[in-house]
């Protein structure tokens, strides 16, 4: 499947706190629209459809609606803030089967707006509800304690996160939060779930996005140079955090494995990573399970600004969920960067000759993880 | 079926007991289920010494209440699951501490940890 499909157009919504009224297919439908006009296809073009929020348990069918999309393919496909690498994927297939050729993958979500707790509807789990977990963030928590216990890792790693996030925010208009901030902030903000200040927890804000996927031959017909797909990854381990398996190792290992070896590269090779963040101990997981770094040397790996602006790696390069936008479902917005970055459209932050870049999607609480490899035109 | 696992969990908390479930090749299984992860086969019941270690702990603050204890225990029987560490405060709660199981005065019953020199 190396290289079979592209992506050919790539759009955010409004993003932050949008106008009153908007509602989650609103921001659905203006993104699909942008990156429609973005690659040059028109609605009438899409016939498959793909699309998850936590707002709509049948997402595609509102997009179809208010698009006016009558598609022969369709996936709602929730896992998360993963969906939308596993939409990716799962077009790709749907593509390679005949089954569409214009595939549409879309998000959008106003938990901002409407607040979190009527945006995400948690399901009941009737082994932790009675402990009262603050979820997501106790789970994350949970992990993070087990990954300073066993590795040692401290909090002004975890900081040092935070910090690189919101110098890469500051290089980019669009991102929510563009003020300064140092380790001590991050250190001295107020505990949410020890160890994790609110500044280790990604933003609530509203926001989508979109992209078009088709066939690598028709992209290079388009407006956009191609953003090629050269591997893909899925894989989850639980729903529910006390039932993953080991608090420091997740299911990146076996997505991330998948999606390197189906496109023939190393994590060396990589030159931008967006790594899903939804609090500061999530990129730190997946550098190690991705195979940026071994098992337990995250947290030396962040440190030093290495991840910041002119740092050794590329990592969240608009600011990630930390800084820049996080509705609650941000996988859709991490491969939008991933897309512009190949394409050299970054402006401040374009990271320099880049040709290779991996879109890491997490869901759950560290439950589902998809991997996606892309390249430019010289990558194929 | 005439019980849920979950009827089951619950009448043995009533009766002050720690309920898990036990696969084929012995390996301990929880939350309750009705059939063993990875294979489909069918479970029986057993009930836990209610002995083990804190595997990963936080504490919860929420606005405009006392910060609380959420962690999660192994059991010795090999079987891990959520709850609380009661008796000292939540954030002198360890990684490693032995802990005892307990139950709520609750209807159900909830099982939390006392640390074990403590019980």
């Amino acid at each position: 499947m190396r290289g079979t499909v592209a992506i050919a157009g790539a759009a955010e919504s409004d993003l932050g706190e949008v106008a009153p009224g908007l509602t989650p297919v609103d921001l659905m439908v203006q993104a699909s629209l942008r990156a429609l006009e973005d690659c040059g296809l028109q609605v009438s073009d899409v016939d498959g459809l793909f699309a998850a929020t936590t707002q709509l348990p049948m997402a595609t069918l509102n997009l179809g609606e208010q698009l006016g999309v009558r598609p022969r393919y369709t996936d709602a496909t929730q896992i998360g803030g993963s969906s939308f690498m596993a939409h990716v994927d799962h077009a790709r297939a749907a593509i390679a089967a005949s089954l569409c050729d214009v595939a549409l993958v879309a998000y959008g979500s106003t938990q901002r707006s409407v607040g979190r707790s009527s945006a995400s509807v948690q399901e009941v789990a009737p082994y932790e509800a009675p402990y009262r977990p603050l979820l997501p963030v106790t789970g994350y928590a949970l992990a993070t304690s087990r990954h300073m216990h066993e590795f040692g890792t401290t909090r002004e790693q975890l900081a040092e996160v935070a910090v690189a996030a919101r110098a890469w925010a500051q290089l980019n208009p669009k991102a929510w939060s563009r003020g300064a901030l140092s380790i001590d902030d991050v250190l001295r903000s107020p505990m949410v779930c020890d160890p994790l200040t609110v500044r280790d927890c990604c933003l609530v804000t509203d926001g989508g996005g979109a992209v078009v996927v088709v066939s690598a031959q028709r992209a290079r017909t388009l407006r956009r140079p191609p953003v090629h797909v050269l591997g893909a990854g899925e894989a989850h381990s639980h729903r529910h955090i006390s039932s993953m398996p080991d608090l420091v190792r997740t299911a990146a290992a076996e997505s991330g494995a998948r999606a390197f070896g189906e496109a023939g590269v190393r994590p060396a090779d990589i030159d931008v990573l967006e790594l899903y963040d939804a609090f500061t101990i999530t990129p730190i997981l997946f550098l190690e399970d991705l195979g940026f770094c071994a098992k337990g040397e995250g947290g030396a790996f962040v440190e030093g600004g290495r991840i910041a602006p002119g740092g050794e790696v590329a990592l969240n390069t608009n600011g990630g969920g930390l800084s820049y936008c996080h509705p609650g479902m941000y996988g859709l917005l991490a491969i939008v960067e991933a897309v512009r970055q190949l394409r050299g459209e970054c402006g401040e932050r374009q990271v320099a000759g880049a040709h290779l870049a991996v879109a890491h999607g997490n869901g759950g609480v560290l439950s589902s993880q998809c991997t996606l490899v892309l390249g430019d035109e010289t990558t194929l | 079926m005439r019980e849920s696992p979950a009827a089951t969990f619950e009448a043995q908390c009533r009766a002050r007991r720690l309920a898990f479930q036990v696969a084929p090749d012995g390996s301990a299984v929880f939350p309750p289920r009705l059939a063993a992860p990875g294979t489909g086969a069918p479970l029986q019941w057993s009930v836990s010494a209610g002995r083990g270690a804190v595997y990963a702990a936080t504490v919860v603050r929420r606005r405009g209440e006392e910060p609380s204890s959420v962690v999660l225990v192994d059991l010795d029987e090999g079987f891990r699951m959520m709850s609380r560490v009661d008796g000292l405060a939540p954030e002198d709660v360890r990684i490693g501490l032995r802990v005892t199981a307990r139950f709520t005065e609750d209807d159900p019953p909830v099982v939390f940890f006392v640390p074990e020199d403590a019980a």
